[in-house]
């Protein structure tokens, strides 16, 4: 290098930082706040593209851990903190906060054609007849089982089985003394760990949370049927250390071909029938979430969605992200660069009516079919003052919830009688009902 | 000290202390007012309520047993088995840097890592290295987090601290006075006699100090039981931490929180007490 290179390398570069920085300024920024899951890592890869169609919007992503996600977004929300412009929240809080006025309704342009959202899902995520967010991945739960056991047990499932033709199917298609479990369900404590999975049985059972003063029924018939059903049918047919598995744990197990039956998330479907990390993954079929007196609210409903809080500076252009995040066109892209296997599902009529997209997902259907059949306003078969499928949409069920799931694992676990686990139950939620003025 | 001495350190002591006091002032504040961030309103004074909410959970005795005998387990844990491997690794031997750098480096992994690596690779009943230790010698796999759930975090807690008390234990050792125990050996002390009367007073303090760090961090464990045993089954691992996230932080009440908050600092400083009056009698002789 000569003498004068380096000089004239530094003025080039102080120019061109000059003359770039009015125009980085005019941009607007909006932060994102997201849960650290696979589409979502999906969409901060392709977020250049919306950056090119909308020049003047900057995104910056906070990617969180979902329990950090949901503190950090709801004590934004609620001290107005304005930290966030774009919010990752599901279908317990968007109800709640909706209500409270602290989120801003979603307003799609033409294109976006907010009559392909699922109805269910639509329904989840909105108060008052307004959608109050905006969902990119929607699932339901549904029953996965080995085709190869049930063919050499002889058994046969119809469209929707009943609980108690599942544990007789356990029994017969179980094999533990060669490390193959009849069925293998969640235990692990958490509102949505075990405590999804047991909402709908119990609502399976004919149970609801609270009756229409508000009072749970821990200690109702329809609960103590389910949870005793519920034990035995593990005691005889699951796995050990169940009553510390959750979905990640029971994924494990059925991709090493441990698991004749699971009853768990439909995304579970894509994993374990993908040949890349399933050892089973030809030998899957499935049914809908087993019904028992009733199959309301048998399978549960879920959706991640994007939100707008009310107290952003930047709603323009965080609705217009919003938009762009949950449209036909982005799920296109995503096809397009990604493959249709790995395109967000659960939201739209349009993508499963899509040819490829049905194709590359052989769960497609029995997944909207799960979907369809959930109903958040109506998932009881007692009238309920609440919403929610697999859960109570009111404030307090994260802390009622985890303290029910801990006694039920106790319960799983050996360590506790059913009885006295429902019972320590039932005081635990009266206690913060009472707390927090529902009755006296 | 000069008036003038003492001016100049008004700054430094006066941002300590703000530093100190505007929390506890504040913690104290909200333990008293009825402050739920899900329902914005007033925030009435209510007095003790929030205390009595939380002393009255059917889980509170448990958790105060339980973090107790995290706290009391690990510590004797870490502290003997530190003692031995600082020992172990004092004298010299082919790949000593090496070992010691091995011996250190659990500290550095993440506590939640941590757990998730004991609790699917070490630990599962069906498929973990434990058990399959078991099966070899012909016995049945232990589940170790559904039946010994406080045994299993204890175990998480005390593999991850170990390399700190190892780390200080072997700087302490490396000051020891050669000449003394070569002075010991000449005139016919056994080993047992040497640890006892010179290794163990001079690690006598730096004991305290492992003591007294470990005790300001193993009141908080959290990350460990919430992504193994999520407190459960029932509440066999829930500690005081866990009781304050389950009662308080899920459910948005801050004032419950800063209630449960002040009786982990009550806690805190009834340990604190207890042990500074065990390690500092040992220092004194």
């Amino acid at each position: 290098m000569t003498r004068n290179t380096l000089p004239v390398l530094g003025l080039t570069l102080a120019v061109s930082l000059g003359v770039s920085a009015p125009l980085a300024a005019n941009a607007t920024d909006i932060v994102v706040a997201t849960v650290n899951n696979g589409h979502m890592i999906e969409m901060q890869k392709l977020t250049h593209f919306f950056e090119q169609a909308n020049p003047d919007i900057h995104v910056k992503w906070v990617t969180l851990e979902e329990g950090v996600l949901r503190q950090r977004a709801t004590t934004d929300i609620a001290t107005q903190g304005g930290q966030f412009d774009v919010m990752t929240i599901g279908m317990l809080e968007t109800p709640i906060w909706g209500k409270k006025g602290w989120l801003q309704e979603i307003k799609p342009d033409a294109a976006y054609d907010i009559d392909d959202l699922l109805p269910a899902i639509r329904n989840g995520l909105s108060s008052g007849g307004k959608l109050y967010a905006a969902p990119f991945y929607g699932e339901s739960s549904m029953l996965m089982y080995r085709k190869d056991l049930a063919d050499k047990a002889g058994v046969k499932f119809g469209d929707r089985p009943t609980w108690d033709q599942v544990r007789d199917a356990a029994a017969k298609m179980g094999d533990p003394k060669n490390g193959v479990y009849g069925i293998c369900l969640r235990g692990k404590p958490g509102w949505g760990d075990n405590m999804a999975f047991l909402t709908t049985l119990v609502n399976a059972f004919g149970g609801q949370w609270f009756d229409m003063s508000w009072k749970p029924q821990l200690e109702s018939k329809p609960w103590h049927d389910a949870i005793t059903f519920y034990v035995d049918l593990l005691k005889k047919s699951g796995p050990p250390g169940s009553s510390a598995n959750s979905f990640n744990e029971i994924l494990a197990l059925y991709n090493e071909g441990k698991c004749g039956m699971w009853v768990d998330a439909t995304i579970a479907a894509s994993f374990i029938t993908d040949p890349k990390q399933s050892k089973v993954a030809d030998k899957v079929a499935f049914a809908q979430a087993p019904s028992q007196v009733t199959a309301k609210g048998a399978n549960w409903l879920w959706a991640w969605a994007l939100a707008v809080p009310a107290s952003t500076k930047n709603a323009a252009a965080a609705q217009k992200f919003v938009n762009w995040a949950t449209s036909k066109a982005y799920i296109q892209l995503v096809a397009k660069e990604e493959g249709w296997a790995h395109v967000p599902t659960g939201t739209r009529k349009s993508t499963y009516a899509n040819a490829d997209f049905q194709k590359a997902a052989v769960f497609a259907a029995a997944e909207k079919a799960a979907i369809d059949s959930a109903n958040p306003l109506d998932s009881t078969l007692p009238k309920s003052p609440y919403t929610g499928v697999q859960f109570a949409t009111i404030p307090e069920f994260q802390s009622i919830g985890v303290t029910v799931g801990q006694q039920m694992s106790a319960a799983l676990a050996g360590k506790e009688t059913v009885d006295a686990a429902l019972k320590a139950s039932q005081v635990a939620a009266d206690r913060e009902m009472k707390k927090a003025g529902y009755y006296k | 000290m000069r008036p003038i001495a003492r001016l100049l350190l008004v700054p430094a002591v006066g941002s300590l202390f703000l530093w100190m006091i505007v929390p506890l002032a504040m913690t104290i504040y909200f333990s008293v007012i009825r402050y739920n961030l899900m329902e914005p309103g007033e925030h009435a004074f209510v007095g003790l309520e929030n205390f009595r909410y939380f002393v009255t959970d059917p889980s509170f005795g448990t958790a105060i047993v339980n973090t107790l005998l995290l706290l009391g387990s690990v510590i004797a844990i870490t502290v003997v088995l530190g003692v031995l491997i600082a020992l172990l690794v004092n004298e010299p031997f082919p790949g000593q840097g090496i070992v010691r750098v091995l011996l250190i480096s659990p500290f550095f992994v993440m506590p939640t890592v941590n757990a998730l690596l004991w609790k699917h690779m070490m630990m599962n009943p069906i498929y973990g290295v434990l058990s399959q230790v078991w099966r070899a010698v012909g016995a049945t796999p232990i589940d170790w987090l559904s039946d010994w759930p406080l045994l299993s975090v204890i175990i998480m807690v005390a593999w991850q601290w170990l390399p700190f008390a190892i780390l200080i234990f072997i700087t302490s050792l490396q000051g020891m006075n050669r000449e003394q125990l070569e002075a010991a050996r000449m005139d016919g002390a056994t080993w047992l006699q040497q640890f006892r009367f010179l290794v163990l007073p001079h690690l006598a303090r730096s004991i305290a100090v492992v003591v007294m760090i470990e005790m300001i961090f193993l009141l908080s464990v959290f990350a460990e039981i919430s992504t193994t045993t999520a407190g459960g089954p029932g509440d066999a691992s829930t500690n005081i931490a866990y009781l304050i996230f389950k009662q308080a932080l899920l459910g948005f009440d801050v004032g419950v929180a800063s209630a449960g908050a002040l009786f982990a600092v009550l806690l805190a400083n009834i340990a604190a007490a207890f042990l500074i009056r065990l390690v500092g009698k040992n220092m004194d002789r």
